[in-house]
Protein backbone atom coordinates (compact mmCIF):
# COMPACT_ATOMS: atom_id res chain seq x y z
CA UNK A 1 0.00 0.00 0.00
CA UNK A 2 2.79 2.41 0.94
CA UNK A 3 4.48 1.66 -2.34
CA UNK A 4 1.40 2.67 -4.29
CA UNK A 5 1.21 5.95 -2.34
CA UNK A 6 4.82 6.59 -3.28
CA UNK A 7 4.00 6.34 -6.98
CA UNK A 8 0.93 8.54 -6.57
CA UNK A 9 3.15 11.20 -4.95
CA UNK A 10 5.76 10.89 -7.70
CA UNK A 11 3.05 11.44 -10.29
CA UNK A 12 1.62 14.46 -8.44
CA UNK A 13 5.05 16.03 -8.01
CA UNK A 14 5.71 15.62 -11.71
CA UNK A 15 2.77 17.67 -12.91
CA UNK A 16 3.42 20.66 -10.62
CA UNK A 17 -0.24 21.66 -10.18
CA UNK A 18 -0.04 21.11 -6.44
CA UNK A 19 3.06 23.26 -6.37
CA UNK A 20 1.20 26.04 -8.19
CA UNK A 21 -1.68 25.67 -5.71
CA UNK A 22 0.76 26.09 -2.81
CA UNK A 23 2.26 29.22 -4.33
CA UNK A 24 -1.20 30.63 -5.03
CA UNK A 25 -2.29 30.11 -1.43
CA UNK A 26 0.95 31.63 -0.15
CA UNK A 27 0.54 34.73 -2.29
CA UNK A 28 -3.13 35.20 -1.40
CA UNK A 29 -2.56 34.73 2.34
CA UNK A 30 0.48 36.97 2.47
CA UNK A 31 -1.33 39.69 0.48
CA UNK A 32 -4.43 39.59 2.68
CA UNK A 33 -2.38 39.84 5.86
CA UNK A 34 -0.30 42.61 4.35
CA UNK A 35 -3.36 44.65 3.32
CA UNK A 36 -5.25 44.48 6.59
CA UNK A 37 -3.77 46.35 9.53
CA UNK A 38 -5.44 43.99 11.98
CA UNK A 39 -4.42 40.32 11.95
CA UNK A 40 -7.89 39.04 12.85
CA UNK A 41 -9.44 41.07 10.02
CA UNK A 42 -6.90 39.37 7.78
CA UNK A 43 -8.03 36.03 9.10
CA UNK A 44 -11.65 36.88 8.34
CA UNK A 45 -10.85 37.71 4.72
CA UNK A 46 -8.72 34.60 4.45
CA UNK A 47 -11.57 32.54 5.84
CA UNK A 48 -13.84 33.53 2.99
CA UNK A 49 -11.18 32.65 0.43
CA UNK A 50 -10.48 29.31 2.08
CA UNK A 51 -14.17 28.38 2.19
CA UNK A 52 -14.48 28.94 -1.58
CA UNK A 53 -11.12 27.96 -2.99
CA UNK A 54 -10.17 24.88 -0.98
CA UNK A 55 -13.29 22.86 -1.88
CA UNK A 56 -13.08 23.91 -5.52
CA UNK A 57 -9.41 23.01 -5.99
CA UNK A 58 -9.76 19.79 -4.01
CA UNK A 59 -12.68 18.66 -6.16
CA UNK A 60 -11.25 19.61 -9.54
CA UNK A 61 -7.71 18.44 -8.90
CA UNK A 62 -8.83 15.09 -7.50
CA UNK A 63 -11.21 14.40 -10.37
CA UNK A 64 -8.66 15.27 -13.04
CA UNK A 65 -5.99 13.31 -11.25
CA UNK A 66 -8.23 10.27 -11.01
CA UNK A 67 -9.04 10.24 -14.71
CA UNK A 68 -5.41 10.86 -15.63
CA UNK A 69 -4.29 7.92 -13.53
CA UNK A 70 -6.84 5.61 -15.07
CA UNK A 71 -4.09 3.88 -17.05
CA UNK A 72 -2.03 3.47 -13.92
CA UNK A 73 -5.01 2.03 -12.05
CA UNK A 74 -5.79 -0.33 -14.92
CA UNK A 75 -2.19 -1.49 -15.05
CA UNK A 76 -2.04 -2.15 -11.32
CA UNK A 77 -5.35 -3.97 -11.15
CA UNK A 78 -4.05 -6.72 -13.41
CA UNK A 79 -1.32 -7.24 -10.79
CA UNK A 80 -1.67 -8.92 -7.41
CA UNK A 81 -2.95 -5.77 -5.73
CA UNK A 82 -6.07 -5.35 -3.66
CA UNK A 83 -8.67 -3.06 -5.23
CA UNK A 84 -9.78 -1.37 -2.02
CA UNK A 85 -6.20 -0.81 -0.95
CA UNK A 86 -5.40 0.68 -4.34
CA UNK A 87 -8.24 3.18 -4.09
CA UNK A 88 -7.41 4.03 -0.47
CA UNK A 89 -3.77 4.57 -1.47
CA UNK A 90 -4.88 6.88 -4.26
CA UNK A 91 -7.01 8.77 -1.75
CA UNK A 92 -4.21 8.95 0.80
CA UNK A 93 -1.73 10.13 -1.85
CA UNK A 94 -3.97 12.89 -3.24
CA UNK A 95 -5.34 14.01 0.13
CA UNK A 96 -1.92 14.18 1.77
CA UNK A 97 -0.48 16.24 -1.11
CA UNK A 98 -3.32 18.75 -1.00
CA UNK A 99 -3.22 18.95 2.79
CA UNK A 100 0.52 19.61 2.66
CA UNK A 101 -0.01 22.31 0.05
CA UNK A 102 -2.66 23.94 2.24
CA UNK A 103 -0.57 23.76 5.42
CA UNK A 104 2.41 25.32 3.69
CA UNK A 105 0.45 27.89 1.68
CA UNK A 106 -1.92 29.09 4.40
CA UNK A 107 -0.24 27.72 7.51
CA UNK A 108 3.04 29.56 6.90
CA UNK A 109 1.54 33.08 6.67
CA UNK A 110 -0.93 32.37 9.51
CA UNK A 111 1.90 31.33 11.81
CA UNK A 112 3.79 34.45 10.83
CA UNK A 113 1.01 37.07 11.07
CA UNK A 114 -1.72 35.62 13.28
CA UNK A 115 -0.52 32.78 15.48
CA UNK A 116 -3.08 31.66 18.04
CA UNK A 117 -6.18 29.54 18.45
CA UNK A 118 -8.15 31.25 15.69
CA UNK A 119 -5.36 30.65 13.21
CA UNK A 120 -5.17 27.04 14.31
CA UNK A 121 -8.94 26.71 13.85
CA UNK A 122 -8.66 28.06 10.32
CA UNK A 123 -5.97 25.52 9.52
CA UNK A 124 -7.94 22.64 11.04
CA UNK A 125 -11.04 23.65 9.09
CA UNK A 126 -9.04 23.92 5.86
CA UNK A 127 -7.54 20.48 6.34
CA UNK A 128 -10.96 19.00 7.13
CA UNK A 129 -12.50 20.69 4.06
CA UNK A 130 -9.71 19.30 1.88
CA UNK A 131 -10.34 15.77 3.13
CA UNK A 132 -14.11 16.08 2.71
CA UNK A 133 -13.96 17.36 -0.85
CA UNK A 134 -11.23 14.98 -1.97
CA UNK A 135 -13.45 12.20 -0.65
CA UNK A 136 -16.50 13.55 -2.48
CA UNK A 137 -14.48 13.91 -5.67
CA UNK A 138 -13.34 10.30 -5.44
CA UNK A 139 -16.94 9.20 -5.08
CA UNK A 140 -17.94 11.31 -8.10
CA UNK A 141 -15.08 9.95 -10.24
CA UNK A 142 -15.69 6.34 -9.33
CA UNK A 143 -19.37 6.63 -10.21
CA UNK A 144 -18.84 8.13 -13.67
CA UNK A 145 -16.95 6.61 -16.55
CA UNK A 146 -16.61 9.73 -18.63
CA UNK A 147 -14.08 12.44 -17.72
CA UNK A 148 -16.32 15.35 -18.70
CA UNK A 149 -19.20 13.94 -16.69
CA UNK A 150 -16.94 13.39 -13.70
CA UNK A 151 -15.65 16.97 -13.72
CA UNK A 152 -19.18 18.25 -14.29
CA UNK A 153 -20.40 16.32 -11.27
CA UNK A 154 -17.50 17.67 -9.20
CA UNK A 155 -18.40 21.25 -10.18
CA UNK A 156 -22.03 20.57 -9.36
CA UNK A 157 -21.03 19.41 -5.89
CA UNK A 158 -19.10 22.63 -5.42
CA UNK A 159 -21.98 24.83 -6.61
CA UNK A 160 -24.36 22.98 -4.40
CA UNK A 161 -22.36 23.21 -1.17
CA UNK A 162 -20.74 26.59 -1.85
CA UNK A 163 -23.63 28.58 -3.28
CA UNK A 164 -26.95 26.81 -3.73
CA UNK A 165 -27.20 25.34 -0.27
CA UNK A 166 -27.12 28.70 1.52
CA UNK A 167 -29.80 29.97 -0.82
CA UNK A 168 -31.97 26.98 -0.02
CA UNK A 169 -31.47 27.46 3.70
CA UNK A 170 -32.42 31.13 3.42
CA UNK A 171 -35.53 30.26 1.46
CA UNK A 172 -36.56 27.80 4.15
CA UNK A 173 -35.87 30.41 6.81
CA UNK A 174 -38.05 32.99 5.09
CA UNK A 175 -40.91 30.71 4.22
CA UNK A 176 -41.15 29.20 7.68
CA UNK A 177 -40.21 32.28 9.68
CA UNK A 178 -43.37 31.93 11.77
CA UNK A 179 -42.17 28.68 13.27
CA UNK A 180 -39.34 27.99 15.71
CA UNK A 181 -36.57 26.75 13.44
CA UNK A 182 -33.64 26.45 15.85
CA UNK A 183 -33.33 22.70 15.84
CA UNK A 184 -34.04 22.43 12.13
CA UNK A 185 -31.26 24.93 11.44
CA UNK A 186 -28.82 22.83 13.42
CA UNK A 187 -29.62 19.81 11.31
CA UNK A 188 -29.47 21.80 8.08
CA UNK A 189 -26.01 23.13 8.91
CA UNK A 190 -24.73 19.67 9.67
CA UNK A 191 -25.69 18.70 6.15
CA UNK A 192 -23.18 21.11 4.59
CA UNK A 193 -19.46 20.73 5.34
CA UNK A 194 -18.70 24.28 4.16
CA UNK A 195 -21.16 25.75 6.65
CA UNK A 196 -19.73 23.53 9.33
CA UNK A 197 -16.23 24.81 8.63
CA UNK A 198 -17.47 28.39 8.76
CA UNK A 199 -19.20 27.88 12.10
CA UNK A 200 -16.23 26.04 13.48
CA UNK A 201 -13.94 29.01 12.82
CA UNK A 202 -16.52 31.57 13.91
CA UNK A 203 -16.88 29.83 17.27
CA UNK A 204 -13.15 30.26 17.74
CA UNK A 205 -13.18 33.90 16.70
CA UNK A 206 -15.78 34.73 19.32
CA UNK A 207 -17.61 37.10 17.03
CA UNK A 208 -21.14 35.84 17.64
CA UNK A 209 -22.55 39.10 16.34
CA UNK A 210 -21.19 38.26 12.90
CA UNK A 211 -22.29 34.67 12.98
CA UNK A 212 -25.91 35.41 12.58
CA UNK A 213 -28.63 33.02 13.44
CA UNK A 214 -26.99 29.63 13.06
CA UNK A 215 -23.70 30.37 14.74
CA UNK A 216 -25.38 31.91 17.77
CA UNK A 217 -27.48 28.81 18.02
CA UNK A 218 -24.42 26.63 17.97
CA UNK A 219 -22.86 28.61 20.77
CA UNK A 220 -26.01 28.43 22.79
CA UNK A 221 -26.47 24.71 22.25
CA UNK A 222 -22.98 23.45 22.65
CA UNK A 223 -20.80 26.13 24.14
CA UNK A 224 -17.60 26.82 22.22
CA UNK A 225 -15.64 23.66 22.97
CA UNK A 226 -18.36 21.07 22.42
CA UNK A 227 -19.59 22.92 19.35
CA UNK A 228 -16.13 22.81 17.82
CA UNK A 229 -15.68 19.15 18.54
CA UNK A 230 -19.10 18.37 17.13
CA UNK A 231 -18.35 20.35 13.96
CA UNK A 232 -15.02 18.59 13.44
CA UNK A 233 -16.57 15.20 14.17
CA UNK A 234 -19.31 15.73 11.60
CA UNK A 235 -16.69 16.88 9.07
CA UNK A 236 -14.85 13.63 9.68
CA UNK A 237 -18.03 11.70 8.94
CA UNK A 238 -18.35 13.76 5.75
CA UNK A 239 -14.91 12.53 4.70
CA UNK A 240 -15.16 8.91 5.80
CA UNK A 241 -18.58 8.06 4.37
CA UNK A 242 -17.86 9.12 0.75
CA UNK A 243 -14.52 7.27 0.80
CA UNK A 244 -16.23 4.18 2.13
CA UNK A 245 -18.92 4.43 -0.56
CA UNK A 246 -16.29 5.01 -3.24
CA UNK A 247 -14.42 1.87 -2.16
CA UNK A 248 -17.64 -0.12 -2.33
CA UNK A 249 -18.53 1.16 -5.79
CA UNK A 250 -14.97 0.68 -7.03
CA UNK A 251 -14.92 -2.94 -5.86
CA UNK A 252 -17.70 -3.69 -8.36
CA UNK A 253 -16.52 -1.46 -11.17
CA UNK A 254 -15.66 -2.93 -14.58
CA UNK A 255 -12.46 -1.68 -16.11
CA UNK B 1 -6.02 -24.77 -13.21
CA UNK B 2 -8.89 -22.45 -14.04
CA UNK B 3 -12.50 -23.53 -13.83
CA UNK B 4 -15.24 -21.26 -15.09
CA UNK B 5 -18.83 -22.17 -14.24
CA UNK B 6 -21.91 -20.52 -15.72
CA UNK B 7 -20.25 -17.16 -16.12
CA UNK B 8 -22.66 -14.39 -17.08
CA UNK B 9 -22.11 -10.73 -17.83
CA UNK B 10 -24.14 -8.01 -19.44
CA UNK B 11 -23.50 -4.34 -20.01
CA UNK B 12 -26.88 -2.75 -19.58
CA UNK B 13 -29.21 -4.67 -21.87
CA UNK B 14 -26.43 -6.13 -23.96
CA UNK B 15 -25.65 -9.68 -22.94
CA UNK B 16 -21.91 -10.06 -23.44
CA UNK B 17 -21.50 -13.49 -21.92
CA UNK B 18 -24.27 -16.06 -21.88
CA UNK B 19 -23.86 -18.69 -19.20
CA UNK B 20 -20.44 -20.03 -20.07
CA UNK B 21 -18.49 -22.89 -18.52
CA UNK B 22 -15.01 -24.17 -19.30
CA UNK B 23 -12.03 -25.82 -17.62
CA UNK B 24 -8.42 -25.05 -18.43
CA UNK B 25 -5.53 -27.36 -17.56
CA UNK B 26 -1.81 -26.76 -17.24
CA UNK B 27 0.17 -27.42 -20.42
CA UNK B 28 -2.76 -26.32 -22.52
CA UNK B 29 -2.38 -23.52 -25.00
CA UNK B 30 -5.89 -22.36 -25.66
CA UNK B 31 -6.82 -20.14 -28.58
CA UNK B 32 -9.86 -18.04 -27.88
CA UNK B 33 -11.38 -17.08 -31.17
CA UNK B 34 -14.55 -15.48 -32.33
CA UNK B 35 -15.81 -12.43 -34.22
CA UNK B 36 -15.38 -8.90 -32.87
CA UNK B 37 -17.64 -8.29 -29.93
CA UNK B 38 -18.10 -11.97 -29.17
CA UNK B 39 -17.01 -11.50 -25.56
CA UNK B 40 -13.42 -12.72 -25.72
CA UNK B 41 -11.90 -9.77 -23.91
CA UNK B 42 -14.74 -9.65 -21.36
CA UNK B 43 -14.11 -13.34 -20.67
CA UNK B 44 -10.39 -12.74 -20.15
CA UNK B 45 -10.99 -9.68 -18.01
CA UNK B 46 -13.39 -11.66 -15.81
CA UNK B 47 -10.65 -14.18 -15.12
CA UNK B 48 -8.36 -11.30 -14.19
CA UNK B 49 -11.01 -9.76 -11.96
CA UNK B 50 -11.02 -6.54 -14.00
CA UNK B 51 -14.63 -7.17 -14.95
CA UNK B 52 -16.99 -8.29 -12.23
CA UNK B 53 -19.35 -10.97 -13.57
CA UNK B 54 -23.10 -10.82 -12.89
CA UNK B 55 -23.34 -14.51 -12.08
CA UNK B 56 -21.29 -17.66 -12.11
CA UNK B 57 -18.00 -18.52 -10.57
CA UNK B 58 -14.36 -18.66 -11.56
CA UNK B 59 -11.88 -20.65 -9.55
CA UNK B 60 -8.14 -20.48 -9.90
CA UNK B 61 -6.08 -23.44 -8.67
CA UNK B 62 -9.15 -24.61 -6.78
CA UNK B 63 -9.85 -21.31 -5.02
CA UNK B 64 -12.77 -19.08 -6.03
CA UNK B 65 -11.42 -15.71 -7.14
CA UNK B 66 -14.38 -13.51 -6.21
CA UNK B 67 -12.98 -10.45 -4.47
CA UNK B 68 -9.54 -12.03 -4.15
CA UNK B 69 -6.35 -10.60 -5.55
CA UNK B 70 -3.48 -12.80 -4.40
CA UNK B 71 -4.16 -15.28 -7.19
CA UNK B 72 -3.04 -12.70 -9.75
CA UNK B 73 0.57 -13.23 -8.71
CA UNK B 74 0.41 -16.39 -10.81
CA UNK B 75 -0.89 -14.61 -13.91
CA UNK B 76 0.95 -12.66 -16.53
CA UNK B 77 -1.42 -10.51 -18.58
CA UNK B 78 -0.75 -8.79 -21.85
CA UNK B 79 -3.66 -6.45 -22.65
CA UNK B 80 -4.96 -5.78 -26.13
CA UNK B 81 -4.09 -2.10 -25.80
CA UNK B 82 -1.45 -1.56 -23.17
CA UNK B 83 -2.02 1.75 -21.45
CA UNK B 84 0.66 3.23 -19.25
CA UNK B 85 1.22 6.44 -17.30
CA UNK B 86 2.27 8.90 -19.99
CA UNK B 87 5.25 10.56 -18.42
CA UNK B 88 6.89 7.42 -17.07
CA UNK B 89 9.97 6.09 -18.79
CA UNK B 90 10.19 2.44 -19.83
CA UNK B 91 12.86 1.94 -17.20
CA UNK B 92 10.55 3.38 -14.54
CA UNK B 93 7.63 1.19 -15.60
CA UNK B 94 9.75 -1.94 -15.21
CA UNK B 95 11.21 -0.71 -11.93
CA UNK B 96 7.74 0.08 -10.60
CA UNK B 97 6.33 -3.32 -11.50
CA UNK B 98 9.28 -5.09 -9.92
CA UNK B 99 8.91 -2.92 -6.85
CA UNK B 100 5.15 -3.47 -6.56
CA UNK B 101 5.18 -7.17 -7.27
CA UNK B 102 8.32 -7.82 -5.28
CA UNK B 103 6.64 -8.12 -1.91
CA UNK B 104 3.49 -9.70 -3.25
CA UNK B 105 5.13 -12.80 -4.64
CA UNK B 106 4.42 -15.95 -2.69
CA UNK B 107 7.39 -17.38 -0.79
CA UNK B 108 7.40 -20.43 -3.06
CA UNK B 109 8.20 -18.22 -6.00
CA UNK B 110 11.81 -17.27 -6.18
CA UNK B 111 12.75 -13.77 -7.11
CA UNK B 112 13.53 -15.06 -10.55
CA UNK B 113 12.86 -12.48 -13.22
CA UNK B 114 12.51 -13.55 -16.80
CA UNK B 115 14.17 -10.74 -18.72
CA UNK B 116 14.90 -12.74 -21.82
CA UNK B 117 12.21 -11.02 -23.85
CA UNK B 118 13.41 -7.54 -22.85
CA UNK B 119 16.79 -8.31 -24.33
CA UNK B 120 15.36 -10.09 -27.37
CA UNK B 121 13.23 -7.04 -28.25
CA UNK B 122 16.20 -4.73 -27.73
CA UNK B 123 14.26 -2.64 -25.23
CA UNK B 124 17.28 -1.62 -23.09
CA UNK B 125 18.24 0.80 -25.87
CA UNK B 126 14.89 2.58 -25.41
CA UNK B 127 14.83 2.53 -21.61
CA UNK B 128 14.94 6.32 -21.26
CA UNK B 129 12.04 7.06 -23.59
CA UNK B 130 8.75 8.08 -22.03
CA UNK B 131 5.72 5.86 -22.58
CA UNK B 132 3.82 8.56 -24.46
CA UNK B 133 6.58 8.83 -27.08
CA UNK B 134 6.44 5.12 -27.94
CA UNK B 135 4.86 3.66 -31.04
CA UNK B 136 2.00 1.20 -30.65
CA UNK B 137 4.28 -1.72 -31.48
CA UNK B 138 6.89 -0.77 -28.88
CA UNK B 139 4.16 -0.43 -26.30
CA UNK B 140 3.02 -3.94 -27.20
CA UNK B 141 6.58 -5.11 -26.65
CA UNK B 142 6.62 -3.54 -23.20
CA UNK B 143 3.29 -5.21 -22.39
CA UNK B 144 4.63 -8.57 -23.55
CA UNK B 145 7.80 -8.22 -21.47
CA UNK B 146 5.75 -7.35 -18.39
CA UNK B 147 3.53 -10.40 -18.88
CA UNK B 148 6.51 -12.75 -18.97
CA UNK B 149 8.68 -10.91 -16.46
CA UNK B 150 7.55 -12.63 -13.28
CA UNK B 151 7.60 -16.17 -14.66
CA UNK B 152 3.88 -16.73 -13.94
CA UNK B 153 2.09 -20.09 -14.12
CA UNK B 154 -0.62 -18.73 -16.40
CA UNK B 155 -0.14 -16.40 -19.34
CA UNK B 156 -3.09 -14.48 -20.71
CA UNK B 157 -2.34 -12.78 -23.99
CA UNK B 158 -4.98 -10.59 -25.64
CA UNK B 159 -4.12 -10.11 -29.31
CA UNK B 160 -0.39 -10.46 -28.64
CA UNK B 161 0.87 -10.12 -32.19
CA UNK B 162 -1.37 -7.26 -33.32
CA UNK B 163 0.82 -4.27 -34.12
CA UNK B 164 4.10 -6.15 -33.87
CA UNK B 165 6.46 -6.29 -36.81
CA UNK B 166 7.13 -9.78 -38.29
CA UNK B 167 10.46 -10.13 -36.52
CA UNK B 168 9.08 -9.18 -33.11
CA UNK B 169 6.05 -11.38 -33.57
CA UNK B 170 8.34 -14.36 -34.34
CA UNK B 171 10.39 -13.62 -31.22
CA UNK B 172 7.21 -13.50 -29.18
CA UNK B 173 5.90 -16.74 -30.67
CA UNK B 174 9.20 -18.49 -29.89
CA UNK B 175 8.93 -17.26 -26.32
CA UNK B 176 5.34 -18.51 -26.02
CA UNK B 177 6.39 -21.95 -27.31
CA UNK B 178 9.21 -22.05 -24.81
CA UNK B 179 6.90 -21.23 -21.90
CA UNK B 180 4.35 -23.74 -23.14
CA UNK B 181 7.06 -26.41 -23.07
CA UNK B 182 7.62 -25.56 -19.40
CA UNK B 183 4.05 -26.71 -18.70
CA UNK B 184 2.32 -23.35 -18.32
CA UNK B 185 -1.26 -22.64 -19.19
CA UNK B 186 -1.49 -20.16 -22.02
CA UNK B 187 -4.64 -18.35 -23.13
CA UNK B 188 -4.42 -16.43 -26.38
CA UNK B 189 -6.94 -14.45 -28.34
CA UNK B 190 -6.10 -13.51 -31.85
CA UNK B 191 -7.65 -12.85 -35.21
CA UNK B 192 -4.47 -13.86 -36.98
CA UNK B 193 -5.15 -17.58 -37.12
CA UNK B 194 -1.91 -18.35 -38.91
CA UNK B 195 -0.05 -17.04 -35.85
CA UNK B 196 -1.93 -19.49 -33.66
CA UNK B 197 -1.20 -22.55 -35.81
CA UNK B 198 2.03 -23.60 -34.17
CA UNK B 199 1.06 -22.53 -30.68
CA UNK B 200 -2.34 -23.97 -30.01
CA UNK B 201 -3.39 -27.24 -28.44
CA UNK B 202 -7.07 -26.37 -27.99
CA UNK B 203 -9.54 -24.03 -29.60
CA UNK B 204 -12.31 -22.22 -27.82
CA UNK B 205 -14.79 -20.58 -30.14
CA UNK B 206 -17.08 -17.84 -28.88
CA UNK B 207 -19.94 -16.20 -30.71
CA UNK B 208 -22.31 -13.62 -29.25
CA UNK B 209 -21.07 -14.55 -25.81
CA UNK B 210 -21.88 -18.19 -26.29
CA UNK B 211 -19.38 -21.01 -26.30
CA UNK B 212 -19.74 -22.73 -29.67
CA UNK B 213 -17.09 -25.36 -29.00
CA UNK B 214 -13.96 -25.98 -26.96
CA UNK B 215 -12.00 -28.86 -28.49
CA UNK B 216 -8.44 -30.03 -29.09
CA UNK B 217 -6.89 -29.04 -32.39
CA UNK B 218 -6.60 -32.71 -33.45
CA UNK B 219 -10.35 -33.12 -33.16
CA UNK B 220 -10.88 -30.12 -35.42
CA UNK B 221 -8.38 -31.45 -37.94
CA UNK B 222 -10.04 -34.86 -37.84
CA UNK B 223 -13.58 -33.82 -38.50
CA UNK B 224 -12.75 -31.19 -41.10
CA UNK B 225 -9.86 -32.92 -42.82
CA UNK B 226 -7.94 -29.63 -42.82
CA UNK B 227 -4.47 -29.23 -41.32
CA UNK B 228 -4.41 -25.44 -41.09
CA UNK B 229 -6.31 -23.96 -38.16
CA UNK B 230 -7.73 -21.14 -40.25
CA UNK B 231 -9.21 -23.48 -42.84
CA UNK B 232 -10.53 -25.87 -40.21
CA UNK B 233 -12.38 -23.07 -38.43
CA UNK B 234 -13.68 -21.65 -41.67
CA UNK B 235 -14.97 -25.04 -42.70
CA UNK B 236 -16.76 -25.55 -39.39
CA UNK B 237 -18.31 -22.10 -39.57
CA UNK B 238 -19.57 -22.62 -43.11
CA UNK B 239 -20.93 -26.06 -42.19
CA UNK B 240 -22.83 -24.51 -39.33
CA UNK B 241 -24.32 -21.92 -41.64
CA UNK B 242 -25.41 -24.65 -44.02
CA UNK B 243 -27.03 -26.66 -41.27
CA UNK B 244 -28.76 -23.53 -40.00
CA UNK B 245 -30.18 -23.01 -43.46
CA UNK B 246 -31.32 -26.61 -43.58
CA UNK B 247 -33.01 -26.18 -40.23
CA UNK B 248 -34.78 -23.10 -41.44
Amino acid sequence: MNKVIKYVWLDILQNRIVLAYTVFLLVVSATLFGMESNASKGLMSLLNIVLMVVPLISLIFTTIHFYNSYEFIELLLAQPINRSKLLLSEFAGVASSLVTAFLVGVGGPVLLYAPGSTGAALLAAGVALTLVFVALAFLASVCTRDKAKGIGLALLIWFYFGLLYDGLVLTILFSFSDYPLEKAMLVLTTLNPVDLARIFIMLQMDVSALMGYTGALYQEFFGSMTGSLYALGVMLVWAVVPVWLAVRVFAKKDL
Amino acid sequence: MITVTKLEKSYGRLKVLQPLSATFQAEQAVSLIGPNGSGKTTFIKSILGLVVPDAGEISFLGEPIRGGWQYRRDIGYMPQIGRYPDNMKIRQVFAMMKDLRGTNQSPAQSNYLDEELIRAFGLPALFDKTMQSLSGGTRQKVSACLAFLFDPKVLILDEPTAGLDPLASEILKDKILKEKAKGKLILITSHVLSDLDELTTDVMYLQDGQLQFFKPVEWLQDITGEVKLGRAIASIMSNERKSERVNE
